[in-house]
């Protein structure tokens, strides 16, 4: 019989093996992806499927939570009479934090899971062994330029969503407090630094390649048929949100850091 | 019966496999697997679900490592040399899997380009069609040519995925259970389809089966796999005349129930 421990012990070297996995997968990556052939056309054509076509959906929400953040900030600030401080403490938590990490959560939604649901189907139906007896190496084709576009396109996502976070800001302030815009994004610019605006462009791009790598990890190593794909899909989703929140905890750190030094 | 192919060059050994190996964790799958295929022949290899025929071609492809033994394909030892290398040996393989493997993301145009634009340089647009056209006609399915993977049925798949191959021009074809899942009539006309790329396109074979219709058909030579080792060697009518073997008698009886 197994005892208990033994039991544990497995798990653990499991988990390990597992990381051990993950580890090789992302130096795989940055092996693969300065070797030829380069997929430049599958690059753009990803970063269309990925990037652009998030539009609608990080246009809707980037825009309803700058209303919604916006409402519900003002009774704390209205307590001082401080209200005219509104632009300044939205444009601080849209920019340091609401935009990369809604970005990044929509996305590990969206594309995450459409990453890992495609490979993994095409790993399942051997379309990736297909390729690999076509010489035509898969990984690159369909891993890196898959990485390669969330990366460039999360960062790019990230931007735009700040920018409508703050329309939706300014029109629930224009109409409570008639703000004009002109002073709107005077008060928004004055509020935030250099150091709020590229560590976070620079948290999407980190961002960014969590999404592309686990996505085309799960679909890479995706088995067991039509479940299997479900599972990678599922799982994608998953572990993508789970290191996001991980990260953001951790450059938090390193920027307030970098801020009171 | 198949008439035995003239073509055939019994001198000239395309591959060549001697003491091959391979487990998965605990559970051995071939055991010292010897096997030879001869320039322009047939070779059918009949076994059961299981006993490790996809593993087979797959370590002939390259998509997995042998854990012991030789595997010479086209002269080159394939367990052994570099990845570019075994990348201008898999040219020259045509691999058809079991359920077709087609891109499904691409129409069957594209499925076809996209290995010929890869690897063939500097095609005018007019030769790119020119070829598709022509391997698509040669497999009888010209008129699908902008239909997508999941507009087609089981039999045209095969089609395709096996005209997919074709157009690298490739000197072997590695067939995975070509008939399994389809039925009857189209088993009998892919069968056909696999006779006439041997004989235009002079290709060398091996054809993974459970099927012994098509292995009647299309088998220059029968090679049978039990137990993770080929037992036997020889025509249809070699092997299951006058078997003694209980295991190959069971495979006989329970595919022609009469
Ligand atoms: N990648 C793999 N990992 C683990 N086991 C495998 C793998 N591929 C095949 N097997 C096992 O090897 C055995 C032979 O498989 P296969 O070659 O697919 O059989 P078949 O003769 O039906 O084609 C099966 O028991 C299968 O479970
Ligand atoms: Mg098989």
């Amino acid at each position: 019989m197994k005892s208990g421990s033994v039991v544990i012990s497995k798990r653990i070297d499991k988990f390990f093996l597992k990381l051990n996995d993950i580890y090789l997968f992302v130096l795989r990556f940055f092996k693969e992806a300065f070797l030829p052939p380069y997929e430049f056309r599958e690059v753009v054509n990803q970063c269309y499927e990925l990037g652009v076509r998030s539009l609608p959906l990080i246009s809707v929400t980037g825009f309803i939570i700058g209303i919604v953040f916006t409402n519900q900030s003002r009774p704390s600030l209205a307590e001082f009479g401080a209200t005219s401080w509104l632009p300044a403490l939205m444009a601080v938590a849209i920019i340091r934090a609401l935009a990369p990490l809604v970005t990044a959560l929509i996305a590990s939604g969206r594309v995450a899971s459409k990453i890992g649901a495609e490979i993994g189907s095409m790993k399942v139906s051997e379309q990736i062994d297909a390729m690999e007896v076509s010489a035509i190496k898969p990984f690159r084709f369909l891993v890196v330029t898959r990485v390669l576009a969330t990366t460039l396109m999360i960062p790019a996502l990230t931007i735009y969503t700040a920018f409508v976070s703050l329309l939706g800001s300014f029109i629930n302030i224009n109409q409570r407090e008639e703000t004009s815009i002109i002073t709107f994004f005077e008060q928004v610019f004055e509020a935030i630094t250099y150091l709020d605006v590229f560590s976070s462009i620079i948290k999407a791009f980190f961002f960014g390649f969590t999404i592309g790598i686990v996505g085309c990890y799960k679909g890479y190593t995706s088995s067991n048929g039509t479940q299997g794909v479900g599972k990678a899909a599922n799982t994608s989703v998953v572990i993508a949100m789970f290191l996001i929140f991980v990260e953001e905890l951790l450059a938090m750190q390193i920027i307030n850091a970098i801020r009171f030094q | 019966m198949k008439e035995i192919f003239s073509k055939i060059n019994h001198q000239h050994q395309v591959i060549s496999i001697r003491g091959l190996k391979k487990s998965f964790d605990d559970f051995d799958v071939l055991k010292g697997v010897d096997m030879e295929l001869r320039q322009g022949e047939n070779l059918v290899v009949l076994g059961r679900s299981g006993t490790g025929k996809s593993v087979l071609i797959k370590i002939i492809a390259g998509l997995l490592k042998a854990d012991e033994g030789t595997v010479n394909v086209l002269g080159q030892e394939i367990t052994k040399i570099s990845e570019r290398k075994l990348d201008s040996i898999r040219l020259k393989l045509g691999f058809s899997f079991q359920n077709s493997a087609l891109y499904d993301s691409m129409s069957v145009r594209e499925n076809l380009e996209f290995p010929l634009k890869r690897h063939v340089k500097n095609l005018s647009r007019k030769e790119i069609n020119s070829n598709v056209e022509m391997i698509l006609e040669a497999v009888g399915l010209l008129q699908a040519i902008d239909q997508m993977p999941a507009e087609l049925s089981g039999g045209q798949r095969k089609r395709i995925g096996i005209a997919r191959t074709l157009i690298l021009k490739p000197e072997i074809m590695l067939y995975d259970e070509p008939t399994a899942g389809l039925d009857p009539i189209t088993c009998i006309e892919i069968n056909k389809l696999i006779n006439e790329v041997q004989a235009r396109f002079h290709t060398s074979s091996i054809i993974i089966t459970h099927d012994l219709t098509c292995a009647k058909t299309t088998g220059d030579r029968i090679m049978m796999l039990l137990d993770g080792q080929f037992r036997y060697n020889g025509t249809f009518a070699d092997i299951f005349a006058h078997t003694e073997d209980e295991r190959v008698k069971l495979f006989y009886d329970y595919n022609f129930v009469e």
